[in-house]
């Protein structure tokens, strides 16, 4: 997948930065597949603990939730020009499909507008085809949402983006 | 509802691999349940606050919904695999959930043959400041409806 915005180096420095330091995502396996401004691929491996239904081995629909949640919220952060903390408003889930047995999870994310306060996304779960999906979702995200420091992963991403554009400048 | 033998719905809960990952248990107390998200630093989602994980609420609400349903509908041979399935969910993100047990219910506000909508909402130690609330849509497997799964 080419894009303009990220190498495969800064890609693979991404999957570090946005998820090494989410406890939750790093436990159930979450890896940056590739990103781009505004947008997240990400995935999660099948493993015998992400079962929701023990007699036919199907994901949770939980796992699918967790992983959308946080690729919706990736590419919020990818679509920001500054940094900023931001917070899941809402995220609604339809399920089109359960997922296969022993197959991985693939989200596509993106946020594709942004205003002062509020970023909105929209993404889906599928396992290889996008245009097959298991599950489709539609967020808001609260902008500048606490007064904690922001997690450095997002400033780091924004410095991603920031050198890469100088250098192809 | 008093007529009905009431279902174990912890041990049900426990027969799913991720219910148990993320340490949902269900307290039963008479003909009411609360389900509790024990909190376990693989919960965490921003350890700069430190809050929860996002997703992890969103299953948990989700989980409640079906402890709930399966609560309220299953006959005494439930299994995890007759379990409601999900057709959307929509979560509501009020307050950010801190590194402490969380504590579930859920109210089913209508069920019809085939399809049950269901509410539900999460606290952490004051039930009228909920962290998150949760509607969704979930399907009913009827003993004569092929699962799709």
């Amino acid at each position: 997948m080419s894009n303009p915005d990220f190498t495969p180096e800064h890609i693979a420095m991404m999957k570090d930065l946005l998820i090494e330091h989410v406890p939750h995502a790093k436990a159930i396996g979450m890896t940056v597949e590739d990103a781009k401004r505004g947008e997240a691929w990400l995935s999660v491996p099948y493993s015998e603990k992400l079962i929701g239904n023990p007699e036919t081995g199907v994901i949770h629909g939980g796992v699918i939730t967790s992983l959308l949640d946080n690729a919706c919220g990736i590419a919020v952060q990818l679509a920001l020009a500054e940094r900023q903390s931001i917070a899941t408003l809402d995220l609604r889930i339809d399920y089109m499909k359960p997922a296969t047995p022993k197959l991985g999870l693939m989200a596509h994310t993106h946020c594709y507008k942004v205003t002062k306060n509020i970023a909105f996304v929209r993404g889906t779960a599928y396992h290889t085809d996008e245009d097959d999906p298991i599950a489709a979702c539609v967020g808001t995200f609260m902008l500048a949402a606490n007064r904690a420091i922001p997690v450095p992963v997002a400033a780091e991403a924004i410095k991603i983006l920031a050198r890469n554009k100088d250098s192809a400048a | 509802m008093s007529e009905k033998t009431l279902i174990d719905v912890n041990a049900l809960m426990q027969a799913i691999p991720y219910a148990r990952y993320l340490g949902i248990t269900v307290d039963q107390r008479g003909n009411e349940i609360t389900t509790v998200l024990h909190f376990s630093q693989h919960l965490i989602g921003n350890p700069v606050l430190p809050a929860l994980h996002g997703g992890a609420i969103g299953a948990f609400l989700e989980t409640t919904a079906i402890a709930q349903l399966a609560f309220e509908f299953a006959a005494g041979d439930a299994s995890a695999a007759a379990l409601p399935k999900p057709i959307g969910l929509t979560i509501d993100y009020l307050r950010s959930g801190r590194p402490m047990d969380t504590y579930g219910r859920a109210e089913i506000t209508k069920q019809g043959r085939r399809v049950a909508t269901v509410r539900a909402e999460a606290w952490q130690d004051d039930r009228s400041r909920p962290i998150a609330t949760a509607h969704g849509h979930f399907l009913l497997q009827a003993a004569d409806d092929a699962p799709a799964s």
